[in-house]
């Protein structure tokens, strides 16, 4: 089951033309209306151009730069008949790993930039490093302005092929990552194939992104069973409905079908699903995503922040685990900290035990035993609970394999993070 | 070429209410319904007070629609808030009143008429009341001590929008810190805040102008009378059609004529404008939406309803 509403990010930096490639994005699938178009023709024509200087449509405003927010991710909305887009569009400089890590938390697929002449240069292989640990299922290689690089058959074969070798060594499949030669600015294979690369036989960007299978949950390819976070219990308790008892949640992982034995964690009840309901009927069958109200047999005491399980493979719920987090806190992190950790729908108390590895995005390599973990660091730490949950390796599934630490103080996000050891898979190395 | 995109737009458009869905149902709009009730189930289950801010448009009927299926067979368990600038179309009035008379819903009134009569507001000499908004709000905001305010905003309404977050912390005057916006990962939305601060949470944030249409479309959802054709006396200003009312009429040489016309989005009469149209159903009224946005690019027929779309959902200037 092929997703119709695809959610995409951006990587890359702005001198490599990533605006004017989003900006092309919105103007090939006629996604911008007549009148903003007008106002970029009009300003292109104040600049002296010849043509639409098509990144007007996405730079930010003056007084967004004025309040200091040009570093932040930006959704952009286009769509074909074929399938509609969330594009997180994500700054390129090379200390925002965290806007990289919001953007590509919930893409299926990621679009990174090169500049033809310059290739893949350390901050690639650093966003791509990013993009394998947070188990972005597909790439797409941009490589842009190829129409001004002599012997551009050379160079788009040289830089996929090195392109090829690093995502391979960071577990991407072949069938995964695809190199595209466009220039954005001209439109060359973004929304119709260029005659000007002839030594390029696959799909415009635009046709990819239509067609490129991506499962509607995203996770990659690992079948789990149900996972079902419970938000919320819905009781009417009105004339109507006086003994009605809904738990309401979003599937995060599996289907779920009417006379599913599931499980109940943390308290390991067992019980059947009677019935999946819906304003618009009952279901025969929900899947991963699909908001949702399950009726279960029994009678059971279940509260918001449990999750509903299949009983074939569900998790053990534990108080104690090793995750990989990006730190996006002001303050550096030090182990011991208290802080709250949101795991699905249940927050509870944390304590960070020990710090275990930083990795090094320079190298590509952890360094054991840090003393903290500072702005944008990522690294490996071993984190307590005070209520036990109920998580999965997050390279097996993104939603139950995530977290968010909290500040109690003052309320602030200030680290992503992932359950069990993505780390080790993205430890290449460079050898140099 | 644009006739079959409409057409494509258009096709697939019914009640739904004796559908049963199967795997293949999971379109675009059924994704985003779905993640708009995660976000007012995550809400109920964080919040203590929440209130969704209804005007009578498109966008809040259609905030409405889906939080009233978020918490189905069960109560809305949230009040709603209309901040009423006196320049209301009636009809905007009795629909609202109807819908929170049809569902039993709690509707709480800020009245900016209130503020300039006892002199704590005062007229613009544009006499365009939107702005004058803000100061009704925050005060109902914290006179009821909401603690999280459901909008109907939407990312893709204009570029100073794209980076607004689904859960936009304000601070106790109401301000948006963007120093103090929280990265959102995942489907992970933190809603922590301090006594006195509040969330504005917008749902329909991934949801395009073309989304909404199709969603009503689909759903059927009844809008107020003035979103379909009707015969109303009209004069031309600024390339707009304005109706006379409360906020005056026409000059001396503008023309008072009867015209078959529509609103695209409903706001302060004094600078709202209707558009010429036939269109009387929501599949009338999605074919002509969608033609008017896929309309050919540096084309200038003076085609009043791409202009208009420019003027769309400016009612929340100093609102949201």
């Amino acid at each position: 089951m092929s997703a119709e509403l695809l959610r995409l990010a951006t990587a890359g930096s702005v001198d490599d033309g990533k605006s004017t490639l989003v900006g092309r994005l919105l103007y090939d699938t006629k996604s911008v209306l007549a009148d903003q178009i007008d106002a970029v023709t009009r300003a292109s024509v104040d600049k002296g151009l010849a043509t639409p200087d098509l990144s007007l449509l996405v730079d930010g405003l003056r007084a967004e730069r004025e309040q200091g927010i040009t570093i932040d991710v930006a959704y952009r909305y286009f769509a074909t008949p074929r399938r509609s887009f969330v594009l997180a569009d994500t700054p390129g400089h090379v200390q925002y790993t965290r806007n990289t890590v919001s953007g590509a938390s919930t893409a299926q697929l990621v679009i990174l930039l090169v500049d033809a002449r310059k290739g893949v240069i350390e901050q690639t292989r650093r966003h791509a490093a990013v993009l394998a640990l947070l188990g972005v299922p597909k790439l797409v290689l941009a490589v842009n302005k190829i129409d001004l690089v002599d012997d551009a058959a050379t160079v788009f074969a040289d830089i996929s092929a090195e392109f090829n070798q690093l995502t391979r060594t960071l577990g991407w499949a072949d069938d995964d990552v695809l190199e595209i030669p466009v220039s954005a600015l001209h439109g060359d294979n973004i929304a119709t194939r260029s005659e000007g690369t002839p030594y390029y036989s696959g799909p415009s960007l635009i046709e990819h992104l239509e067609s490129v299978p991506v499962d509607a949950d995203s996770t990659g390819n690992h079948t789990l069973g149900l996972r079902f976070p419970v938000q919320y219990v819905i009781r009417p308790r009105t004339a109507e409905y006086p003994d009605y008892r809904g738990y309401a949640g979003q599937i995060a992982a599996g289907a779920v079908a009417p006379g599913d034995e599931v499980v109940v964690l943390p308290s390991g009840i067992r019980t059947t699903v009677e019935r999946i309901d819906t304003p618009d009927g009952e279901l025969a069958v929900a899947q991963t995503g699909r908001s949702v109200t399950l009726i279960l047999a029994d009678d059971v005491d279940i509260s918001r922040g449990d999750t509903i399980a299949s009983v074939a493979d569900a998790p053990e719920p534990i108080d104690t685990f090793d995750a990989t987090v990006c730190w996006l806190g002001d303050k550096p992190l030090r182990p011991g900290a208290r802080l709250l950790l949101k795991h699905g729908t249940r927050t509870t108390q944390a304590i960070v035990g020990g710090l275990l590895e930083r990795f090094d995005e320079q190298r590509l390599l952890a360094d054991p035993n840090p003393e903290s973990l500072a702005l944008n660091d990522i690294g490996r730490i071993s984190v307590r609970v005070a209520e036990p949950l109920a998580v999965d390796d997050y390279r097996v599934n993104r939603h139950t394999g995530s977290f968010l630490l909290i500040d109690p103080s003052g309320g602030n996000t200030v680290a992503a993070g992932l359950v069990g050891d993505v780390l080790s898979a993205v430890e290449v190395g460079t050898g140099v | 070429m644009t006739e079959t995109i409409v057409n494509e737009l258009v096709s697939e458009s019914s009640n739904t209410t004796e559908r049963a869905f199967g795997i293949s149902d999971f379109d675009t709009l059924a994704a985003l319904e779905s993640e708009s009730i995660h976000i007012f189930r995550e809400v109920a289950g964080e919040f203590e007070r929440p209130v969704i801010l209804f005007s009578g448009g498109k966008d809040s009927t259609v905030l409405l629609h889906l939080a009233l299926k978020a918490f189905w067979p069960a109560p809305l368990p949230f009040a709603l808030l209309h901040v009423d600038t006196g320049h209301n179309l009636p009809e905007v009035l009795e629909f609202r009143d109807k819908i929170v008379e049809r569902y039993g819903l709690r509707l709480h009134v800020a009245k900016v008429e209130d503020y300039l009569a006892d002199g704590r507001l005062t007229e613009r000499p544009d006499g365009i009341r939107n702005p004058l908004q803000t100061v009704p709000l925050l005060d109902a905001i914290s006179e009821h001590r909401f603690d999280a305010v459901f909008g109907g905003g939407r990312r893709d309404e204009e570029r100073s929008r794209a980076k607004e977050r689904i859960f936009s912390l304000r601070n106790a005057f109401g301000q948006w810190d963007p120093k103090r916006q929280r990265p959102e990962l995942w489907n992970l939305y933190n809603g922590r805040h301090a006594p006195g601060e509040h969330v504005r949470v917008f749902p329909l944030s991934n949801w395009t102008e073309l989304d909404i249409w199709r969603y009503i479309a689909r759903e059927d959802i009844d809008l107020a009378s003035i979103y379909y054709a009707h015969q109303r006396p009209v004069y031309q200003r600024d390339g707009m059609w304005m109706t006379p009312g409360v906020w005056g009429g026409p000059r001396e040489d503008e023309v008072l004529e009867t015209l078959s016309v529509r609103y695209r989005t409903v706001g302060d009469g004094s600078s709202t404008g209707a558009v010429l149209s036939d269109a009387a159903d929501n599949q009338a009224i999605l074919a002509e939406v969608a033609a008017s946005r896929l309309t050919e690019r540096g084309a200038t027929r003076g085609d009043d309803r791409v202009s208009e779309a420019a003027m769309e959902d400016r009612k929340r200037e100093g609102y949201f």
